[in-house]
């Protein structure tokens, strides 16, 4: 098939955080490798960065800031990053050739975030979500990305 | 535990009668639960304070409102999208204080009223603090502490129902504790 000739592009795994550092939702696809940490720790780590990084670049910034940090590159992988307004912060970790995510990374926040979790008024907010109709409607979400392919590595 | 999959950000049609008495009916079981009418005001503000925290996040995930740049920026998009989202209505902003730290919305109608006459015996019932409770909650998640009241209100005989808000800080966001 055509699509498995060039570098298959994939998603590797997401982290949604809210505004307390809480990590409100973690799921992977293709990770080859883990951080040979604990979750919780690799959480706050995660977390921390976001943090530091967030506030290097503002304080950094040659000019007025707009939407402030994006993303980032390795030679192996990409981080896109989002932020709402009220904190909440969505990580995605996709392979390089993934475009820029943003509208990706807000349509999880509106469609699937506020649609299931903040509305449903028996989901407690500021701890992990529990609710599977959420985490199945993200799971089908992701595997219905064009850049999102289960055998890449 | 099904849910129509067919969601829409379009704000879907619903009866306002429905809406007013739904909230009549909240306030009278509050004043039957509690003894005084101070009492009821913050029981509503509380609960408005909740609906606010998750209001917000719906309010950005519909909108294509950023952040504000400063207070008279929020006040505009409250007065002009907020409540003609939710409510149905665009109060008008006014009465600024020289600092820009405190401004009035002015209701010329309020949904939440259209059925309703004070008692004697509620004289000092503010009827709709639901409302400064989701002012309050919604702009505390985005890093806003603000005091909101109502100032004048037509269930007391005033002309106009007045809401004022007035900004107190802007709340810092924090490393959580124990992390390095």
């Amino acid at each position: 098939m055509l699509r498995n000739r060039k570098i298959e592009m994939t998603v590797h795994n997401l982290y949604i955080f809210d505004r307390n550092g809480t990590c409100l939702h973690y799921s992977e696809w293709n990770r080859k490798k883990q951080a040979g940490i604990s979750k919780e720790e690799e959480y706050k780590l995660m977390y921390g960065m976001l943090f530091s990084i967030r506030s290097f670049v503002s304080k950094m910034s040659p000019l007025d800031m707009k939407d402030g940090f994006l993303a980032f590159q390795t030679s192996r992988y990409k981080l896109h990053y989002y932020e709402t307004p009220t904190g909440v912060k969505i990580v995605m970790n996709t392979d390089l050739g993934v475009p820029n995510c943003r509208d990706v990374l807000h349509q999880i926040y509106s469609t699937l975030y506020v649609e299931y979790i903040v509305k449903n008024p028996l989901c407690a907010l500021g701890e992990t979500l529990q609710s599977e109709l959420f985490s199945s409607r993200l799971e089908s979400f992701i595997r219905a990305l064009p850049f999102f392919s289960a055998r890449a590595g | 535990m099904s849910r129509q999959s067919n969601r829409t950000t379009e704000s879907k049609k619903m009866n306002s009668e429905l809406f007013t008495l739904t909230y009549g009916a909240l306030v009278t079981q509050l004043c039957k639960d509690y003894e005084n009418d101070e009492e009821v005001n913050k029981q509503l503000d509380k609960m408005g304070y909740n609906i606010g925290v998750r209001l917000i996040e719906d309010f950005l995930a519909r909108s294509s409102v950023g952040r504000c740049h400063d207070f008279r920026e929020t006040a505009d998009v409250i007065a002009k999208v907020a409540f003609k989202m939710y409510l149905g209505i665009t109060p008008s902003v006014t009465n600024w204080s020289p600092a820009g730290d405190e401004f009035s919305l002015i209701l010329e109608s309020n949904p939440l009223v259209d059925f309703v006459e004070l008692p004697d015996n509620h004289s000092t019932l503010v009827y709709s603090n639901l409302l400064c409770g989701v002012l309050r909650g919604a702009l505390e998640m985005v890093q806003m502490a603000v005091d909101v009241r109502f100032a004048q209100d037509t269930l007391r005989g005033d002309n106009v129902t007045e809401i004022r808000m007035k900004f107190i800080k802007r709340i810092e966001e924090n490393l959580p504790a124990g992390d390095e």
